[in-house]
């Protein structure tokens, strides 16, 4: 885990990016990222503004931000049953981030510190799993949870079939590799066994891994889709994601002020634990790069 | 950097701690999961491919390969096949060639080069649910700002959603619109991580700006690139769904099927609105070999991959 020194900024002129220089001929960037972040920003604008108008305004071409917002939000909230989506998706995305963490964490352990037989053949089993997207397996899956457990409209049905972390248990086991095993040998002869030596050593150097992946955990489990759509038939145990479908289809009229709304609202969580764990994020991801 | 990891469980580490029970012990949970629910139901995908349910009857036929040929030889599965395809050469292309040239330009030094990455990679947290959603009601033939803006510009209201090519052509845009945020965060990770001197060194043989991207950097930039390819193309096959269902429905329809229904689309109605799941069984079949392939080559390209310095 080397500690990158030298990082690198594209030059700017005729001269490097750093050290004197001349500064001119930034211009075009800026025109340039300006524009792609307006253009990129556009259906959020748009969003934002019309759902702060109220219902007459939202059909009219007008393009100034109204005082509607907690009316279109409180429309939907309870009627539309809005905040019982997202508890839904709240609690569904928070057990699949931390079942997922500790899964990885304890097989990336078993995968570094152990020597077993069949320890190739399990890693196989896992490095496969990559191959096997749930919208692939939707039909098998669906037969499994609805017709042989029983699941159908439970919370189990979309937490617990996404539990195993094939990305988690890798990122786990490159950031242990790089971890030096004097470390875990000086644990072990001062009578620390695995279990003490992942809790009190092991999860406290992986802050960064840990972070990096909760967000790409989270983001993932909060965007889940099709399997909700198909498993889950009770309002009551739905998510927001699949909720936002059906705001759209409630009676014949839209109320796009309201579903608009509802769209921001289900972006905060994701953007909320973006911006809390940026820092480990970035860091995260950035460690494998040093060979 | 997110890459895949190699396809040997090296045992460079040594075993710090003893015991055989132990490490499966810690194993369990996550092959237990993934045996239930992953290899389980890939199995049983299979199985079902080969049988021809009787909905009436409730019995099942054994069929053989019968309904994969019968699929490879239907003209809507085909079209819907090669519209796939279209997509997501389309998206993959485009969607990279945007983000690189957006994260190059707000790596530059210049001032509140911050704030331009925060804007460019927060749309991440944005789900494909969401995306569907906006575009459907900003290119609302009547009370989306598009057509409102069109309107009053040229007097114009196109159908968006109504003109097979033009509905195409949304969703395309409409992905690579939601994908760009991703793209541009491992990009601007990557050229970060580029190394300092042999940029400097391009410079100071007077290289260009153009000619430090194109031939210094962008060689550079292979491996996160392929990487970011893979990961485009099997979004494009899976991420399509949820902003499709929403947006367009599939629709509209076209020749022999819905110009913007994709696979797992097609897949998604033949399993769950039309019931006929021995022929949804049979398009995941097909699925399964396809994301092998992929899978496969994905290994195949990164064990070639040429590491550069560093």
């Amino acid at each position: 885990m080397a500690v990158k020194t030298d990082t690198f900024t594209p030059p700017t002129g005729k001269t490097g990016g750093r050290g004197p220089g001349r500064r001119g001929a930034v211009w075009p960037t800026h025109v340039a990222l300006i524009l792609a972040v307006i253009i990129i920003s556009t259906p959020l604008i748009f969003a934002l503004i019309k759902a702060t108008q109220a219902s007459s305004q939202v059909i009219s071409p007008n393009m100034l931000p109204g005082t509607s917002f907690i009316d279109n939000l409180s429309s939907i909230w309870v009627d539309a049953k809005l905040g019982r989506y997202m508890l839904n998706s709240t609690i569904v995305a928070i057990c699949v981030t931390t079942g997922k963490t500790i899964l990885a964490l304890m097989a990336a352990l078993a995968f570094v510190y152990f020597r077993f037989p069949l320890k190739g053949a399990a890693f196989t089993l896992v490095l496969l799993s990559l191959m096997l997207p749930t919208e692939v397996l939707i039909i098998a899956l669906f037969d499994l949870v609805s017709r042989d457990l029983k699941w159908a409209n439970t919370f189990a049905a979309i937490i617990v079939p996404f539990l195993a972390s094939a990305t988690g248990t890798f990122l786990f086991r490159q950031h242990f590799l790089n971890i030096p095993t004097s470390l875990a040998d000086a644990a072990r002869i001062d009578g620390c066994g695995p279990l003490r030596y992942l809790t009190r050593i092991l999860i406290p150097m992986s802050w960064n891994t840990i972070g990096a992946l909760a967000v790409i955990q989270f983001v993932y489990a909060w965007d889940q889709y099709i399997w909700p759509l198909v498993i889950v038939q009770q309002d009551e145990k739905q998510v927001v994601q699949v909720g936002l479908r059906k705001l759209i289809e409630v009676g014949g009229q839209t109320d796009w002020g309201a579903v608009m709304a509802g769209a921001i609202i289900t972006m905060l969580p994701p953007l909320i634990v973006f911006t809390l764990l940026q820092e480990q994020f970035s860091r995260g991801f950035a460690l494998s790069e040093d060979k | 950097m997110l890459k895949p990891a190699q396809t040997t469980a090296n045992t460079e580490a040594n075993a710090v701690f003893r015991g055989t029970a132990m490490p499966w012990l810690f194993l369990l949970p996550s092959l237990l999961i993934l045996a239930v629910f992953i290899y389980l139901p890939a199995l049983q995908t299979l199985r079902l491919a080969a049988f021809k349910a009787n909905l009436i009857l409730g019995t099942e036929r054994f069929v053989g390969l019968q309904n994969v040929t019968e699929l490879l030889l239907s003209p809507a599965y085909r079209q819907v096949a090669l519209q796939t395809l279209i997509f997501m050469v389309l998206t993959v292309s485009l969607g990279l060639l945007f983000s690189l040239g957006l994260a190059w330009l707000a790596s530059r030094p210049i001032r509140g080069s911050k704030y331009y990455r925060l804007l460019l990679i927060y749309p991440y947290a944005l789900s494909p649910a969401i995306a569907g959603t906006l575009w459907l009601f900003m290119f609302n033939p009547e009370i989306g700002v598009v057509n409102q803006l069109l309107g009053s510009l040229f007097s114009i209201k196109p159908r968006w959603l109504d003109d097979p090519i033009l509905a195409f052509g949304l969703v395309v845009v409409a992905a690579i619109w939601k994908g760009l945020a991703y793209n541009i965060v491992f990009y601007l990770a990557s050229i970060q991580n580029l190394p300092g001197d042999v940029m400097e060194a391009a410079e100071i043989d007077g290289a260009t700006p153009a000619q430090v991207f194109w031939r210094v950097a962008f060689p550079l930039l292979t491996p996160i690139t392929f990487f970011l390819v893979f990961t485009n193309i099997i979004s494009a096959l899976f991420d399509s769904f949820a902003l499709t269902d929403i947006l367009t429905r599939g629709g509209p329809y076209f020749h022999n099927a819905g110009i913007t229904t994709f696979l797992v689309y097609q897949l998604y109605q033949d399993g769950f609105v039309n019931f006929k799941s021995g022929v949804a069984a049979a398009q995941a079949a097909l699925m399964l070999v396809l994301v092998a392939f992929i899978t496969f080559m994905q290994f195949k390209v990164g064990e070639k991959r040429v590491h550069y310095g560093g």
